[in-house]
């Protein structure tokens, strides 16, 4: 995945460096600015086995600040917020592909380097037995969850 | 056999003399005597369709969901760009203005309709309030969930967005939308039973043509749509995979 070029995005700017699940790494640059979640919408997107976005509907593009043409074809971990502990989605992966449903609260990083929480499910998608790809739907979560979710967050990664 | 066709209960009541209209264009249209059998709740359509009375139905999401990965039932048509939203309503000069302001305790009307109850309860979230800590008044019809509201016996309502619309324009006027939602993957579908299977095909082709006659076109009009299109395998595993996140 590209690095994030710091005229991506504006204002007081945090510089990151992602190391993801496969070993590759990401430059990104972050802000304090939170997007409020849409009353009302369901933001949903679906992969493939390995997790490169094959469909998402509008709610999805507008909350990402990508055009869609920039989110088909690309990881799920375009959206990794660098808050987000790594445990989280080690978790989801573990959850998915063994075939259940996952469920939790994740803070996701906009192309503008400002974020946005959202309560996500993550279902994988079974036909004739065999798991062909991944759906997901996010949902509102309310104020108390995020703060919980924060709080728990931080102590996964240790500070 | 003459096959029994149903319909979803959850259309507006002003609509059912089209469905018998609908059903003496598809008798014809197919050279099938088809019986046509609506049922006033959802719980009484469940019935029907667990004796096997059904083998045709135009059905919500779920319903669909369970017909095709349980009933062995072929998803063949949908209207054409119509997702199912939902929305709920307070009353206008009502204390509640928003979802988040509304509080433990908080009296809500509704249908049995599974896909509006699941998304409405969702559309909740955000406010902390779940059936625990909700009072749940469950109403036979829309007019009577929208009439609750306007009376004060419950402080939020939820409705299809094609029920909302159907209420009369002074009966809105005394309403507010708290929230729509907008999820715009999931919408009824047309489905056949195993015993149609080997028509599936053909009944497909007519209902996707449908619109293409004068007489056709007026009756799809009727009920408040403009054409079928055909339904693929895919599209359909694809709304059940939605529904699966929604139900958790
Ligand atoms: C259907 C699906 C949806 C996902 N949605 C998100 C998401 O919204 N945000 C996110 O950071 N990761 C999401 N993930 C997880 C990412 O694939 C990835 O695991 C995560 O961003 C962390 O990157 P890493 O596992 O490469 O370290 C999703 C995965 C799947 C299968």
């Amino acid at each position: 995945m590209k690095d994030m070029e710091p005229a991506q995005v504006s204002g007081k700017t945090s510089e990151h460096v992602l190391t993801y699940a496969d070993g590759s790494r990401r430059r990104v640059f972050v802000t304090l600015v939170e997007t409020p979640y849409p009353h009302g919408k369901l933001i949903v997107s679906r992969t493939d086995p390995l997790g490169i976005i094959t469909q998402c509907n509008p709610s999805f593009v507008d909350m990402s600040g990508y055009t869609e043409a920039e989110i088909i074809g690309q990881p799920h971990c375009i959206l990794r917020h660098p808050d987000m502990p790594a445990a989280a989605f080690r978790d989801l992966w573990d959850t998915v592909k063994a075939g259940r449903q996952w469920n939790g609260y994740v803070k996701n990083l906009r192309k503008d380097g400002g974020y946005y929480w959202v309560y996500a499910t993550v279902v994988p998608n079974i036909r004739d037995g065999q798991i062909v790809g991944f759906t997901s739907v996010r949902r509102e979560p309310s104020r108390e969850k995020v703060i919980a979710a924060e709080a728990h967050y931080r102590s996964l990664n240790g500070s | 056999m003459t096959p029994n066709l149903t319909v979803s209960p959850s259309f507006p009541t002003e609509r059912i003399s089209d469905w018998y209209i609908f059903n003496t264009w598809l008798q014809r249209a197919l050279g099938l005597p088809i019986h046509l059998e609506l049922y006033d709740s959802f719980g009484a359509q469940r019935a029907a369709i667990a004796e096997g009375k059904v083998d045709m139905i135009y059905a919500n999401p779920f319903d669909a969901s369970l017909l095709v990965r349980e009933k062995g039932f072929r998803a063949v048509v949908q209207p054409e760009g119509q997702p199912d939203e939902m929305l709920i309503i307070a009353a206008a000069e009502g204390p509640a203005s928003a979802i988040t302001a509304l509080r433990p305790g908080t009296r809500l009307a509704c249908s049995d309709d599974p896909c509006v109850n699941t998304v409405g309860r969702i559309l909740l979230e955000p406010a902390n309030l779940d059936p625990s800590n909700t009072i749940e008044h469950r109403r036979e019809t829309y007019i009577q969930v929208a009439r609750e509201v306007l009376r004060g016996e419950a402080d939020i309502g939820f409705l299809p967005v094609d029920a909302f619309n159907a209420l009369s324009s002074l009966v809105r006027r005394d309403l507010q939308v708290l929230v729509t939602s907008q999820l715009h993957v999931i919408h009824h579908v047309f489905l056949v039973g195993p015993a149609l299977h080997e028509r599936a095909d053909e009944i497909t082709t007519l209902l996707a043509s449908m619109h293409e006659s004068e007489k056709g076109r007026r009756i799809l009009e009727a009920l408040g749509a403009r054409h079928w299109e055909p339904v693929q395998r895919e599209d359909v595993e694809f709304m059940i995979d939605i529904i699966s996140t929604l139900t958790q």
